[in-house]
């Protein structure tokens, strides 16, 4: 448990400052961030290059990021891409839009495993977001594509909770 | 007349009420699943009622553009190869508007079909009515019903949608194996990665 801890503090604190490297993440992580009581707000978002509606999100994600990085938000961006596309097409992407937020790719094969496990809400579908913090007692699942006022009165009622 | 109007003051405060009401749940397993009337790819209307051999029906909510749907198109094939002379036909959807996702248009299925050369009937639901009736949420998107059109699963088709010489569990054989057995399905709901179906703009 304690080395998962480390993992998951290694991960949400050592990328996303220079030219991203894109760390593979199994759904244990998914766990670790969903059960860290501390009163950081993460904010996963599944997604991949392809998902149009997923795409035209990202801006509103980025600004999310840039705003309240400050006040404890983590935005993490898990790739729903397929493994073979990591280097050929998530890299580039991920340059080519120059983000800023951490990116990950979920290195798993059988979504039945861990579907579940993000939210029971979750049928599938992506764009989807879990917006989280155990710490504070607040959990708020969406599987649709957000737009950055709805990304942000979340973010205000969370931190609203205690 | 008094007794017409209060009738359609009651009508109209329903439809009004529906509207309020959150996305339709859909079906779930163990319920009865609506008929339609589509049209197949050769311009044909296809409905269940018209499959008079049938035995059950692999209904799956897909499109042409979605990666995991492509993902799946040689294995929804070789289902169909296999199941339909059992009696379980593919019936193939597509619910995408076709503004918000042109390739995803009924022309475009037609080219699709055609040079995949489906075996299967592949529908459009161009007002979204059906995959709003079942609760589809996303493509790839499978319900398996019965003769009797009750639906005995729901769910993905296997468990890797990237690699299926690496799939080690056939969600959706298993449920047509059992329910061809006559027994209860043992998994009768799973979960996939899909894309969210590409609704209307209301």
């Amino acid at each position: 448990m304690k080395k998962l801890l480390f993992a998951a503090l290694l991960l949400v604190s050592g990328f996303g400052l220079a030219a991203q490297e894109i760390p593979y993440i199994k759904a244990d992580q998914i766990t670790a961030w969903k059960n860290n009581d501390s009163d950081t707000i993460y904010v996963l978002n599944f997604w991949a290059t392809w998902c149009a509606p997923c795409v035209a999100e990202l801006p509103d994600f980025e600004k999310l990021n840039a705003e309240y990085a400050g006040k404890n938000v983590k935005v993490v961006l898990i790739s729903n891409d397929f493994s073979r596309d990591v280097d050929k097409k998530v890299k580039p992407f991920v340059k080519r839009k120059k983000l800023k937020s951490t990116v990950v790719y979920m290195d798993e094969r059988t979504p039945n495993t861990w579907i579940d496990l993000v939210s029971t809400e979750w049928t599938g579908a992506i764009p989807a977001t879990l917006i989280v913090s155990k710490g504070r007692g607040f959990e708020r699942f969406f599987e649709k594509r957000l737009h950055y006022d709805e990304l942000e009165s979340t973010i205000l009622e969370a931190l609203k909770t205690p | 007349m008094k007794k017409v109007l209060s009738l359609l003051s009651v009508a109209v405060a329903l439809v009004a009420w529906s509207f309020t009401l959150p996305v339709h749940e859909g079906y779930h397993v163990g319920d009865t699943a609506r008929d339609f009337n589509l049209k197949n790819v050769n311009g044909k209307m296809v409905s269940l009622a018209g499959m008079k051999k049938a035995e059950g029906y692999i209904l799956i909510f897909t499109c042409n553009h979605c990666p995991y749907a492509k993902a799946y198109e040689d294995r929804i094939i070789a289902l169909h190869k296999k199941y339909s002379k059992l009696g379980y036909p593919v019936v193939a959807i597509n619910p995408n508007d076709k503004d918000r996702q042109p390739e995803d248009s009924f022309d475009n299925m037609k080219k699709r079909a055609k040079s995949k050369k489906f075996p299967f009937v592949y529908l459009y639901d161009e007002t979204q009515e059906i995959a709003k009736a079942y609760g589809a949420t996303r493509t790839p998107h499978v319900y398996l019903l019965d003769k009797d059109r009750v639906v005995r699963y729901i769910g993905a088709i296997d468990d890797n949608h990237e690699d299926a010489d690496a799939v080690k569990e056939k969600y959706l054989e298993n449920a047509i194996d059992d329910l061809r057995a006559g027994k209860d399905v043992s998994t009768k709901e799973t979960k996939a990665l899909g894309c969210t179906i590409k609704w209307r703009k209301s």
